[in-house]
């Protein structure tokens, strides 16, 4: 019976731990990608303001990505990023505010995670390849 | 009888004073500096597979791409890109804001600076944005 009942007890803080221990990486994940985040938005930013004063066309968005493999290096990294930060925030929110929790609303994240992802590094090559 | 009465009016006074205290406590820096960068983040993760939906058709139409830029130039469209400039931007500061109170250590005193800071810097990045567009 002793032992039946550490077994329990061994088997809810394993469960315990690895809830924590997601956790734990979310909020690395969420705070790591916020960080270079930082830096891709300020680039972004003046980019954008620079490319909108010097006129934006298709042929100059593709023109300026073929410079150098760093730009399409760097919007590859960006996309990144914004594929793992936006779906974390997104399950605070409905967390909080919807009470919206659980499995589903993990693989709704995960997926929407894919779909940032995919669809940004398909936009990077379709504008630098 | 008269307990009770007067228990629950002591309840519906507890009542109100809780939802005046509600929006003393709300009405102060830091609430509206979540309540924006909650409300930018949710804006930005709408319009990122949207963002990314435009230019992917670079690849696929390389004319639609152009069609849109030629779009965007109307000034309602105009305003609405600067608005998600200022949400960008609004998002930037805040995250940074919340980093530095995470890692580099919360000081109290200092918060209502930074968050008066970042609405400046915010504001500035979008009007750059709209004299530029």
């Amino acid at each position: 019976m002793s032992d039946t009942g550490a077994w329990v007890a061994d088997t809810n803080n394993r469960g315990r731990s690895t809830a924590a221990r997601a956790a734990a990486w979310r909020f690395v994940l969420q705070r790591a990608s916020a960080a270079v985040l930082a830096v891709c938005v300020v680039i972004h930013l003046a980019t954008m303001i620079y490319a909108a004063r010097h006129g934006l066309s298709s042929e100059a968005v593709v023109a300026r990505m073929h410079v150098t493999p760093a730009w399409p290096a760097f919007y590859a990294l960006f996309v990144v990023a914004a594929a793992i930060h936006a779906p974390l925030g997104i399950r605070t929110v409905v967390d909080e505010w919807l009470g919206l929790r659980g499995r589903v609303v993990d693989a709704a994240l995960g997926f929407f995670a894919l779909l940032l992802l995919g669809g940004g590094l398909y936009a990077v090559r379709a504008l630098a390849g | 009888m008269i307990d009770r009465d007067a228990s629950a009016l002591g309840t519906a006074r507890a009542a109100r004073a809780m939802r005046r205290n509600d929006v003393r406590a709300r009405s102060h820096a830091a609430y509206w500096a979540f309540m924006t960068h909650r409300l930018s983040g949710v804006a930005l993760a709408v319009f990122l597979p949207i963002h990314f939906f435009v230019l992917a058709q670079a690849l696929a139409h390389p004319g639609t791409l152009d069609a849109f830029l030629d779009w965007t130039r109307r000034p309602a469209v105009k305003l609405a890109e600067t608005l998600l400039v200022l949400a960008l931007a609004a998002h930037l500061g805040g995250g940074v804001r919340l980093l530095l109170v995470e890692f580099a250590g919360w000081r109290a005193e200092r918060q209502k600076t930074a968050i008066a800071l970042t609405a400046a810097a915010a504001v500035a990045i979008a009007l750059l944005f709209a004299l530029a567009a």
